[in-house]
């Protein structure tokens, strides 16, 4: 499953801007984007590209009991990223991290999770409403839509002020379609008319199954049935990402009802650093996503623009830095201490977990100083 | 004191008309609990006193209520879920087990999950399948839940409140076959904390405890042994997880034998922690083996066989009788 004649794309493979009717009404987004902006866009490609291999050089070294690559979905989650606006929530999956960044996480605090001292990693209040990872595929989509109610019961959306109206964007993959939660995720906000996004990236591959067994028609054609609009784009273009986001999202927000994006990527990694790739899918196949990587295009698109190589080079510069600085701090990560066991299990005091706390610092003690 | 009699589902339908005045952040969700008032009238009135914004008639989905119950207390609120009957909460199961109860945790405390998922259970109603479970157990496992099971409509009325005052998750089971007797509720005096075992009739020879529904079984059990000369000391529960064990160990103390009764089947259950922690905790008290009666260890048999399944009267009289024999 690949593109259809319905994909919205605004910039080719090739890196030059697309003129197409389909196309046409998401144009003004893109023309209201100044020079730094599209480079910020390509900014944070390029670093969480850097950032990304080298936490898989780690995960190969022993550092992380497991790493889960964005390689070659750098373009649908920054364009996504840069289409909210800071009053809203994002509810991601496991595999967002350039959307962490832009939202103010330390990637090094996801690190953190695949290197067994967290669960979480860090207080969406304090990271500008950016919700942890949710490993159990397809839960988040119903959180966000929770949210995304109580935001609308409060009338915190809906009421036409782009900058305070609140949207909620919920990130999941195309294997996650086949989850029952999706599903309900659909009907609780179709039925409540919550001001939402699904933003879906179809990478075509769930582990190892491809998408094709998930559905037998595109999946953006899915929410139609749950009477939500459905759009699919070239997510391997970081311009049709922002542009449709953008739109959808404004439109949402101010009360326009739940929308729902495809964003057509391809997962260039393996689902994780546990699996191997080659022994499911061809090469052929990976030469062809190869070939719309959506780093190159905007490359191209950027020097078209009048980015010179001084620029590339400084950019490539900092990208080192930042995969530097990720592998010293990551080998900088302590475990937490054992009383990090029975902390925060419940909000309020609990008498089984006073006991075995008690009991386990007994048992420590037991050993003496020199233990 | 100010007293009213009412059945169980009246005390609740008033400790949730309560908890909503209280706080307008405590909104109910779930199937068909709003004009027609839940399938067992527990939220009758409701939904015309506070607005289909405060009582949510939802999808009938249950991984959806729970789900987005999380979302809606990310935003603040304090959702009160129904599950419409216990054999129906499977649904939600992984987002109660995988989302609700760790979240706090993942969190490493930035939120807190405020949620009372409502579970009429267990059995006496001559219902057809899935209608007559006890899964408490399930819940009581993991870590992260309060498990609680009122009793009486006095209990029902201030564990429901508390519950919902909780900032943990709180599994609520309401015991179905007690929906209907009247008893009295004192609306001006909590008498108990939410976590607490009470005393529901003293006695000197045997302890015998339970949850829910049982406990009128037990105190049905406690009448006919006076009769015939046994003192029995009846113990109700009401939280099962955490467990008060104080009460439970000090009347162990005292008479030294205990049988732990309860509807669910009995292996890898709540009756089964309860014998181990006791056995563990007051050896030396004790004179005879802690017995448990429960239901089989099969499914819950079609309903003119539940008689049989569960545990009555002369089953507890029968370990009781067990337990003085040594």
């Amino acid at each position: 499953m690949s593109y259809t004649a319905a994909t919205i794309q605004l910039l080719s493979p090739e890196g030059s801007l697309v003129d197409s009717d389909a196309g046409a009404e998401y144009r003004q987004y893109i023309d209201e984007l100044t020079d730094d902006q599209l480079r910020e866009f390509h900014r944070q490609m390029v670093v969480i590209r850097a950032f990304d291999m080298e936490a898989t050089n780690l995960q190969r070294q022993g550092q992380m009991a497991l790493w889960v690559p964005s390689l070659g979905q750098e373009a649908a989650q920054v364009g996504s990223a840069f289409a909210t606006r800071p009053q809203d929530h994002i509810f991601p999956a496991y595999r967002e991290h350039v959307i962490a960044r832009i939202r103010g996480v330390d990637p090094v605090d996801i690190i953190r999770m695949m290197r067994g001292v967290t669960h979480g990693g860090w207080n969406p209040a304090e990271h500008n409403n950016l919700h942890i990872y949710t490993l159990v595929i397809g839960s988040q989509t119903l959180h966000a839509t929770g949210y995304a109610m109580g935001v609308k019961f409060d009338g915190a959306s809906g009421t036409g002020d782009l900058d305070k109206d609140i949207a909620t964007v919920v990130y999941f993959g195309d294997g996650a379609t086949s989850q029952g939660d999706v599903s309900e995720a659909l009907i609780f906000a179709a039925s409540y008319q919550t001001s939402q996004l699904f933003f879906l990236q179809n990478n075509h591959w769930a582990i190892s199954v491809p998408v094709t067994r998930q559905s037998p028609v595109p999946l953006y054609l899915r929410p139609s049935g749950f009477g939500i609009p459905g759009v699919q784009i070239d997510g391997n273009d970081v311009l049709a990402s922002y542009a449709v986001s953008r739109k959808n999202l404004d439109e949402t927000r101010v009360g326009g009802g739940p929308r729902f994006i495809e964003a057509l990527t391809y997962r260039m990694g393996a689902h994780t650093s546990s699996d191997d790739p080659t022994k499911y899918r061809t090469n052929a196949e990976v030469q062809f996503w190869q070939e719309r990587d959506p780093i190159a295009r905007f490359e191209t698109y950027l020097r078209s623009l009048g980015a010179d190589d001084a620029f590339f080079a400084e950019l490539a510069e900092e990208a080192a830095d930042v995969a530097a600085d990720t592998r010293k701090r990551t080998l900088e990560v302590v475990p937490p201490p054992n009383e990090f066991i029975f902390q925060n299990v419940y909000s309020e005091p609990h008498p089984r977990i006073d006991e075995q706390r008690e009991w386990l610092a007994q048992y420590e003690a037991s050993f003496g100083s020199d233990a | 004191m100010s007293i009213e009699t009412m059945p169980l589902s009246k005390a609740i339908n008033a400790g949730l008309r309560k908890a909503m005045q209280d706080d307008p952040k405590v909104l109910l969700m779930g199937e068909d609990i709003g004009p027609l008032g839940g399938v067992f009238r527990v939220t009758e009135g409701l939904s015309a006193e506070f607005g289909t914004g405060r009582v949510l008639d939802t999808p009938l989905a249950e991984s959806g209520i729970i789900g987005t119950a999380i979302g809606l207390a990310m935003r603040g609120y304090r959702p009160v879920c129904e599950i419409q009957f216990e054999g129906f909460i499977y649904p939600g199961f992984d987002q109660i087990t995988s989302q609700l109860a760790k979240l706090t945790f993942r969190h490493e405390g930035a939120l807190s999950m405020p949620i009372v998922i409502r579970v009429p259970y267990g059995g006496h109603i001559g219902a057809v399948e899935h209608h007559q479970e006890s899964p408490e157990a399930y819940f009581a496992h993991t870590a992260g839940l309060r498990v609680v099971s009122p009793s009486t409509p006095n209990d029902a009325y201030w564990m429901i409140q508390e519950s919902i005052a909780s900032n943990d998750p709180v599994m609520f089971f309401e015991p179905k076959s007690r929906y209907w007797p009247r008893g009295e509720v004192d609306v001006e005096r909590n008498p108990l904390p939410l976590h607490a075992t009470a005393v529901a009739r003293e006695g000197s020879e045997v302890t015998v405890i339970g949850h829910g529904a049982m406990v009128t079984t037990l105190l049905q059990a406690a009448d006919i042994a006076a009769e015939e000369g046994t003192s029995i000391e009846v113990l109700d529960l009401r939280s099962i997880s955490p467990i008060d064990w104080e009460p439970i160990l000090a009347s162990v103390r005292k008479t030294g034998r205990l049988v732990v009764a309860q509807e669910a089947p009995g292996f890898v259950s709540v009756a089964s922690e309860i014998a181990a922690t006791v056995t563990e905790r007051a050896f030396y008290s004790l004179e005879s083996p802690v017995l448990r009666v429960t239901g089989f260890d099969t499914p819950f048999p079609p309903a003119k066989l539940e008689s049989v399944y569960l545990p009555d009267a002369d089953r507890v009289l029968e370990a009781v009788d067990r337990a003085l024999a040594y």
